[in-house]
């Protein structure tokens, strides 16, 4: 019962960690987007005979005059190279001003070169993805829920859902963007959509399971107030919540740790996720749950009353 | 009792025999189980994918399918024809949400990693089309106005190529040929080139002959045309011009232009291996070198391999004999996972194994919620077997509710992703569905084998979770 005593604590608390988070993505810009929603070119190179200065490689790419681009070290032999979107001649051009006509040997590991229109056609699927799933999820709740509609109807648990879903998508995303302007080198790639797209799944996923328990207990009529259900909900669901959260999140820090370079930054964004996920699904969507059914019956209260004194 | 011990029996064998044929499969590829060895998409084994967008513009939107089927057709057999193995070569209609579809064509080459030669594989496929001279009109006027002004425009001092670019598209009747219009009749409807001499000067020329549909689409071109050029165009560029002298019935052209020998014989070449239907232009390049897909996977299985290992140990001291239940169960679902992978195919992308790795975290879940309930219902004061049985029964609500978003997400994942979001959502999706059986079928029948009708403080200890 503590936590729903205390919820308006828990309400401040998440409300100060979005603000801090939309501060960040509305205060660091320009995102850091990867050449797959822009448009552009990555290249990486190795050098197996020794990398040569990353300063005169970056002279001599600034020769080519190509705009906006960028010079990396990867590794320990290894460099990465952003750029515009590149034909064919021009990618030789790059390769030959790499290897300085061919007097270092080099060796091509990986080049993506995407022009701007499969960019922005990218963008906008990934955006259309995220609002069908987000749709999906409040019918499919709302429909799950359908018996339970005292006090609250099955819409609110669907709507309740979604907005832990926002809490828990936007808190990543501002750590990510803040990571980005500090620290590493983090980009708004296909991965970091396709990592936000699963703590979207897993948020839905552990707030259910709380759900679930109040839709049980409400059914079984255990407790009377709406609040102690909840409460108690919570309590029956806890360690439930940790422990699962534990088992993802300890394959998660495998994928960070032992996973390769590639799947870091998913990782940990994942790891953030799920984190921010269950604690949301413990300390905000079910209090939630229970401000807004005495929010209803405080209004209802009021409805009555007026009805009082207009007889 | 005994015939549910027998049940367990039995699926842990099949368990044991599909993670041994899985292994066998593997590690020995002749033996009988190598004849599926698991696909992996080109980030691992290193290779190109190149992203073409087809210039349609001309073609009808009723033809638009059989066009890009031939298409494909021809990109396919000149990649098969340089010896590339297992390219996938796929057409996709891109919808954007302003202006016309898009047409492309992916063509995924595995184990080419050298971007010039692949794209020089398909860019030198001919472009062969077949026009006729534009009746005189106001359309044909207005494009040769279109063309002079444009001329006029182009001759001012000063212009930098980005300029001289925007007049050239500044007026869409620019992109018209001023005196052809194309017909039907294009490279896909070609059967085979030959080289032939003239009888009178001795020159080289290529003949080319048409299929059935191209002998009829000819016959109607040359009977409509008596006295009027037909022009052949090749990659873009009329290459030879004939005036038709009498309606050509037996479905052969020739093409006589300023050719020696080689050059003659180098179109033969090229136009047998396949002409296109229509112009193609590179949009997107990728290109993985091996050296990187091969980490990204021994990194992946390794990261896989570890934490399975470490979320069985916890699952063992947490929850004791259900822990090792759950251990098992979860043994049976990556190899089935790994069966299914194999059988299907799926194609295993880096993307693809980290969507793997995050569904066995998922089919720990299920887990952990029954025997949570099993925790709350012995301390209820039940006997173990009725905890049991109302822990699986309790949790049942909570684990299809919580299944089936995940199902939507992936499904809805899979329908707009990109290659790479699709294989997360795949492996994702199949794992969810496949750990809803793992997880409780299989954990169920386990558990009930070793289950006994007992009730002492040390079988409540191996059948109790917590640290207690």
């Amino acid at each position: 019962m503590f936590i729903i005593k205390h919820k308006t604590f828990f309400f401040i608390l998440s409300g100060l960690l979005t603000a801090v988070a939309l501060l960040s993505v509305a205060v660091y810009r320009p995102w850091n987007f990867g050449v797959e929603f822009t448009g552009g070119t990555i290249l990486e190179v190795g050098f197996p005979e020794g990398r040569p200065d990353i300063e005169e490689l970056k002279q001599t790419l600034a020769a080519l005059g190509w705009h906006g681009t960028v010079v990396q070290e990867t590794g320990t032999d290894g460099a990465l190279i952003r750029t515009k979107s590149l034909s064919e001649p021009e990618r030789e051009q790059l390769i030959s001003a790499v290897s300085q006509e061919g007097r270092v040997h080099l060796e091509e590991r990986r080049f993506n070169s995407i022009g701007p229109t499969i960019g922005s056609e990218l963008r906008s699927k990934a955006l259309w993805a995220i609002l069908c799933v987000i749709l999906a999820i409040v019918l499919y709740i709302a429909f799950a829920f359908r018996h339970v509609s005292h006090p609250i109807s099955s819409w609110v648990y669907g709507f309740v859902a979604i907005v832990a879903l926002v809490h828990d998508v936007i808190i990543p995303t501002g750590v990510y963007i803040a990571l980005g302007h500090y620290f590493m080198d983090v980009q708004i790639d296909v991965l970091f959509v396709t990592a936000i797209l699963t703590i979207l799944g897993f948020s839905v996923h552990d707030t259910i399971v709380v759900f679930d328990r109040t839709r049980e207990n409400l059914k079984l009529r255990t407790w009377k107030e709406f609040d102690v259900t909840v409460g108690h909900s919570i309590e029956q669901t806890f360690v439930r919540s940790i422990n699962t959260s534990l088992t993802v999140l300890l394959v998660i820090l495998a994928l960070y740790f032992l996973g390769g370079e590639t799947t870091k930054n998913f990782a940990l964004t994942l790891a953030i996720g799920v984190t921010i996920g269950t604690y949301s699904s413990i300390f905000l969507a079910s209090p939630l749950l229970v401000a807004i059914a005495e929010w209803q019956a405080k209004r209802e209260h009021k409805i009555a009353l007026a009805h009082k004194r207009g007889k | 009792m005994w015939r549910k011990r027998f049940i367990a029996l039995v699926l842990l064998l099949v368990g044991a025999g599909i993670g041994f044929a899985v292994y066998q499969g593997e590690e020995h590829p002749e033996s009988i189980f190598g004849g599926k060895p698991f696909k992996y998409g080109l980030d691992i084994q290193g290779g190109t994918e190149l992203v073409y967008e087809a210039d349609t513009s001309k073609i009808a939107a009723a033809d638009m399918r059989q066009t890009m089927e031939a298409l494909r057709d021809v990109i396919e057999r000149r990649v098969n024809l340089f010896g590339v193995s297992e390219p996938v070569v796929q057409t996709e209609q891109a919808n954007s949400l302003s202006g016309k579809p898009s047409q492309r064509l992916i063509v995924e080459l595995p184990g080419v990693t050298d971007i010039a030669q692949a794209v020089s594989l398909i860019g030198q496929t001919p472009l062969l089309e077949f026009k006729i001279e534009r009746p005189d009109g106001p359309e044909k006027t207005a494009i040769a106005d279109a063309f002079t002004k444009a001329q006029v425009a182009l001759k001012q001092e000063g212009l930098t190529d980005q300029m001289k670019q925007a007049i050239i598209m500044s007026d869409p009747l620019l992109q018209e040929d001023p005196n052809f219009i194309p017909t039907e009749l294009n490279g896909s409807k070609l059967a085979k080139a030959s080289l032939t001499f003239d009888s009178r000067t001795n020159e080289p020329k290529v003949l080319l002959t048409f299929t059935d549909e191209g002998r009829q689409l000819f016959a109607d071109i040359t009977k409509a045309n008596i006295g009027k050029p037909v022009a052949i165009y090749l990659d873009g560029a009329a290459i030879s011009t004939p005036t038709v002298r009498e309606a050509i019935l037996d479905g052969n052209a020739e093409i006589s232009g300023d050719f020696n020998v080689q050059d003659a014989q180098a179109l033969v070449g090229r136009l047998n291996s396949g002409a296109l239907p229509v112009a193609i232009s590179l949009l997107s390049t990728q290109t993985v070198g091996a050296s990187l897909g091969e980490k990204a996977l021994t990194s992946g299985v390794k990261a896989g391999v570890v934490g399975v290992l470490i979320v069985a140990i916890f699952l063992i001291f947490w929850y004791r004999i259900p822990g090792v239940v759950a251990t098992v169960a979860l043994a049976i679902y990556i190899a089935l996972m790994l069966a299914i992978f194999k059988l299907i195919p799926v194609t295993l992308t880096g993307a693809g194994i980290a969507g793997f790795i995050l569904s066995i975290g998922m089919a720990v879940d299920a887990n952990v919620l029954i025997f949570e309930r099993m925790k709350e219902e012995l301390k209820k004061g039940k006997d173990i077997a009725d905890a049991m049985h109302d822990g699986f029964a309790r949790a049942w609500l909570s684990i299809r509710d919580s299944n089936i978003s995940s199902i939507i997400s992936a499904v809805i994942l899979f329908w707009f992703g990109t290659s790479l979001v699709k294989g997360f959502a795949l492996t994702l999706g199949v794992g969810v569905l496949i750990s809803m059986f793992s997880a409780i079928t299989v954990t169920r029948t386990f558990l009930y084998a070793v289950g006994t009708h007992g009730n002492g403080k040390v079988k409540r200890f191996f059948f109790g979770s917590g640290l207690r």
